[in-house]
């Protein structure tokens, strides 16, 4: 295989997955409306040879006749033309408005999202400000407007249109390219020497694909209700049968014979109908889950009856065979926590230690009851100070958060409210959890931010997020953390976003702060480093399990589990990489493990 | 700020000559046969050389735009080739039925998408399928269907409400909401099909972020979370989408006031079209643009000063 191939096989760009189409086979929505416009199209296809009647032939005799009348199936309308053949004729009216402004809109929109999106931003910016003036102007009033050039002709009518609709396609193809134009695999095409085209062509085209097919579909229904509404006004050839101008001498004539009305509006409406859930089966065949609601709750428990109960317990919190799972695309569930237990006592700093993915983040989130809405709590405790909080409701919950447990999350910009002052949204928190008045809780915010070592606490107050450094957003979010002294604190990798110098920092004024409000901390890290600075004793988690717990000493002196140990080799090495000198104590340790 | 928004309102006027100026380019050939149909099978090419040379017409193409544009500075947007009236006043009194179509659905839209779709995000289970299933109807029924199958049911079968004609609000509020009734349950069920599944997708968005989660830990009151920081986060897009989709209501407002016989800017605007009634054509034109323009900065405006980012103080 050569380098050119091994670059542009499209299976490295995304993991292999099941085909769209064939999804699509098996979705009867898919099935179901497809088959209907390919009836449609072909009846339409057919209408030479299956027409009875000329679509504009005018016969006295059969003004208004009624349906079954010999040779005219569906009756006839009020000019005694053959409606069955002017609805065949409308089919293909709307089938080629339909084709010029789906086609005109992605030939314009697919060219100019490509060049905009892949090539140099000033000519973004041109394509950019013609398309949003294109956007901004409404269609159906230029569409009008420009009958005295178009001449009413339906096909120049709807290439107007789609020139219309283009910047819909613009702004998707442009965002697709620019997300993947950065990616390895285009970068790697670039390294190995193929031109733009056939990189645009290959990698970028595979890509778009998915959602230009579903826009398709909904671009098709636009132009056939566009033409439709048009035709329905008057606009274009009275010799021009279509769904529009039948509906509007059906409406005209409504009293006199309602069917005349119905069958254009019935075949009109089904075929635009058709074109919506096809498309809606397509974005689910193409995108995959859909976009979940996200509600605010305590977590699911699965087993309800054997809700463990609570009981007197002397340690702070008690968390017992704890099992988290979630729900997989077929249903079944899949476990990510796997039975932890934890014990943390009044006063004491635990470190949960593991790598990525072992859980320690969803423990913290089910202690808390923030897991995430898909999450299902399958079974075991969670208890504080006896209280089992597996169940309770989020009501319950609120009543703890903040007064008795707190959180500190890894990312400080993320978990500031962009559109809040900071202080703002530290004030909220205290008033919510002790019902100070505003001015009160001003002051102890004020008094806060200058305890977690703000340098100008008024001005931080007054500032947003944005305006403020990720160091000075960790502070900020300690400062709402311990806001309410809680007894009970969860750290979620406080320190791994920031900078080294500030890390301890934070870590100092952590520890400052257990002291001073005598809290529990439950510091999640992925950092033995971290641990050995201010844990008491240490929970090492791997693929959803405890694997080892002990205090501090123990486990850094003798770790008894294989993991906990290439855990702690793996830190040594680290160290030396990062800190000590060539030759030192610390290259001799690191070389014990090599 | 005001420098902001005198740059956005520049670029609305650059926006405003361009599409006056394409439409004048693209009607100009025209000009002749319009001439030609006003003056009737009699005329012959004197009469039409004439009347050309009185409208006109004979002259450049772009000395013609600029002479119209300076009246338009001075609020003269010229005369009817056919009627003679002032075109100002004319479309003017055509919009204001149109907008107050428009506005009205758009309100309406606007409520009802944001509880729809805050329901639906932050509820999920049953709430989301009901505004799901409300969506996909809204989308499926093509509005001008809707508008006949209202004219039948509630007006000449029940008649619950005018068919047509329109009654303006300073002369009885009630008629007026009676005349407009219909034709605004079908943009509002056309708006609420689009928005409300756009308010649910950024309500999505929103109430997954990290903020939220924050937020929950501090004991913050979930109606707080959603309502005061999910929605207000979420209002941002959402008015971006208010924006199109007033345009694109002004476009459907075309169509359906014809169905109940409103005498709003569409029909205006296509028997204008029909006779080739330059003046009246450019007018409306013009006053479509200008709106446009409005309705943008308007949405520019609010957004900056939503978004904390792009706030100029």
């Amino acid at each position: 295989m050569s380098i050119e191939e091994l670059s542009i096989d499209p299976g490295l760009a995304a993991p292999p997955r099941r085909s769209p189409f064939r999804k699509l086979l098996r979705d009867p929505q898919a099935v179901i409306t497809a088959s209907l416009l390919l009836v449609i199209v072909l009846l339409g296809l057919l209408t030479p040879f299956i027409a009875p009647h000329d679509p504009n032939e005018a016969q006295l005799s059969a003004i208004n006749a009624d349906p079954g009348t010999p040779g005219y199936p569906l009756g006839a309308d009020q000019n005694g033309r053959d409606i069955m053949s002017r609805l065949l004729h409308s089919i293909n009216t709307s089938m080629i408005s339909g084709l010029i402004g789906a086609s005109v809109a992605l030939a314009i929109g697919i060219t100019f999202g490509l060049i905009g999106g892949y090539f140099g931003s000033r000519l973004r910016s041109v394509t950019e400000w013609v398309f949003s003036l294109v956007m901004t102007f409404p269609g159906i009033l230029l569409l009008i407007v420009l009958m005295p050039v178009t001449k009413g002709d339906y096909r120049f009518t709807m290439l107007i249109f789609g020139v219309l609709l283009s910047p819909g396609i613009y702004r998707i193809v442009r965002n697709l390219v620019v997300g993947v134009k950065n990616e390895l695999y285009v970068d790697a095409a670039r390294v190995a020497g193929l031109s733009n085209l056939r990189i645009l062509a290959r990698h970028v085209l595979f890509v778009i694909r998915g959602p230009i097919i579903i826009a398709a579909a909904f671009l098709f229904g636009g132009a056939i209700s566009v033409q439709a509404g048009l035709a329905f006004l008057g606009v274009g050839s009275t010799l021009v049968p279509s769904f529009g101008a039948m509906i509007s001498e059906g409406f005209l004539n409504l009293y006199i014979d309602p069917m005349q009305f119905l069958w254009p509006s019935v075949l009109l409406g089904v075929i635009t109908a058709s074109l919506v859930l096809l498309g809606n089966s397509l974005r689910d065949a193409f995108e995959g889950v859909k976009l979940k609601p996200a509600k605010i709750a305590a977590p699911k428990v699965e087993q309800v009856a054997g809700r463990a109960e609570s009981r007197p317990s002397d340690a702070l919190l008690e968390v017992d065979d704890l099992v988290i799972a979630y729900p997989t695309p077929s249903g079944k569930l899949n476990e990510v926590v796997k039975g932890v237990t934890l014990r943390v006592n009044a006063g004491e700093t635990v470190g949960l230690v593991g790598e990525s993915g072992s859980g320690k983040t969803q423990t913290a989130f089910a202690i808390l009851g923030v897991l995430p809405a898909e999450a299902v709590i399958v079974r075991g405790s969670i208890r504080l100070e006896g209280r089992n909080l597996i169940g309770l409701s989020e009501r319950e919950l609120r009543q703890l958060r903040g007064r008795s447990i707190a959180y500190i999350p890894q990312e400080p910009m993320s978990n500031l409210d962009p559109s809040y002052t900071v202080g703002a949204q530290l004030v909220e928190g205290i008033r919510a959890t002790t019902g100070l008045s505003k001015r009160e809780a001003r002051e102890r915010v004020l008094a806060l931010l200058k305890r977690v070592g703000i340098q100008d606490p008024k001005r931080t107050f007054d500032s947003y997020p944005h305006q403020i450094s990720g160091g000075m957003a960790q502070r900020v979010l300690i400062a709402g953390a311990v806001a309410s002294r809680p007894k009970l604190l969860i750290a979620d990798e406080p320190t791994t976003a920031l900078d080294v110098t500030v890390q301890a920092e934070i870590l100092d004024l952590l520890r400052d702060l257990q002291a001073e409000l005598d809290m529990a901390v439950v510091l999640v890290t992925h950092n033995f480093g971290v641990v050995a600075d201010i844990c008491d004793r240490i929970a090492v988690m791997q693929n959803g399990q405890v694997v080892e717990s002990g205090t501090a000493l123990e486990v850094f002196r003798e770790p008894k589990h294989p993991y906990t140990q290439k855990l702690l080799g793996a830190i040594l090495d680290e160290a030396t990489v990062r800190t000590d000198p060539p030759v030192s104590a610390g290259a001799l340790a690191g070389g014990t493990t090599r | 700020m005001t420098l902001y928004v005198l740059r956005r309102l520049g670029a609305g006027l650059v926006l405003a000559l361009l599409v006056t100026l394409i439409t004048f380019l693209l009607l100009s050939p025209s000009f002749e046969s319009v001439v030609r149909e006003r003056l009737g099978p009699t005329a012959t090419p004197e009469t039409i050389a004439g009347m050309m040379t009185e409208l006109g017409f004979d002259r450049p193409i772009l000395v013609q735009y600029f002479d119209w544009l300076g009246g338009v500075f001075t609020g003269d947007f010229g005369r009817s080739l056919f009627t003679s009236q002032p075109v100002a006043p004319a479309v003017a009194a055509r919009l204001g039925v149109t907008l107050s179509l428009v506005v009205t659905a758009l309100l309406i839209t606007v409520v009802i998408s944001v509880a729809l779709g805050v329901w639906a995000a932050s509820r999920g289970g049953v709430a989301d399928k009901i505004s799901q299933i409300l969506s996909l109807v809204g989308y499926i029924v093509p509005g001008l269907l809707l508008a006949i199958v209202l004219v039948v049911v509630l007006a000449v079968n029940l008649k619950l409400l005018p068919a047509g004609g329109f009654t303006p609000f300073s002369e009885d509020p009630a008629r007026w909401a009676a005349s407009i009734a219909m034709p605004v349950i079908v943009l509002v069920i056309g708006g609420v099909a689009n928005m409300a599944a756009q308010v649910r997708g950024t309500m999505i968005d929103e109430l997954r972020k990290d903020y939220v989660r924050t937020l929950r830990t501090r004991g913050v009151s979930t109606t707080s979370i959603v309502i005061r920081h999910a929605l207000r986060n979420a209002a941002g897009p959402a008015l971006t989408v208010l924006s199109l989709e007033f345009i694109q209501m002004l476009g459907g407002a075309l169509i359906i006031e014809n169905v109940f016989a409103l005498p709003g800017y569409g029909q205006y605007a296509f028997n204008a079209a029909l006779q080739g009634d330059i003046p009246i054509i450019l007018g409306i034109t013009a006053f479509g643009v200008i709106l446009v323009v409005v309705v943008n900065l308007v949405t520019d405006v609010v957004n900056g000063w939503l978004n904390p980012k792009a706030r100029i103080y």
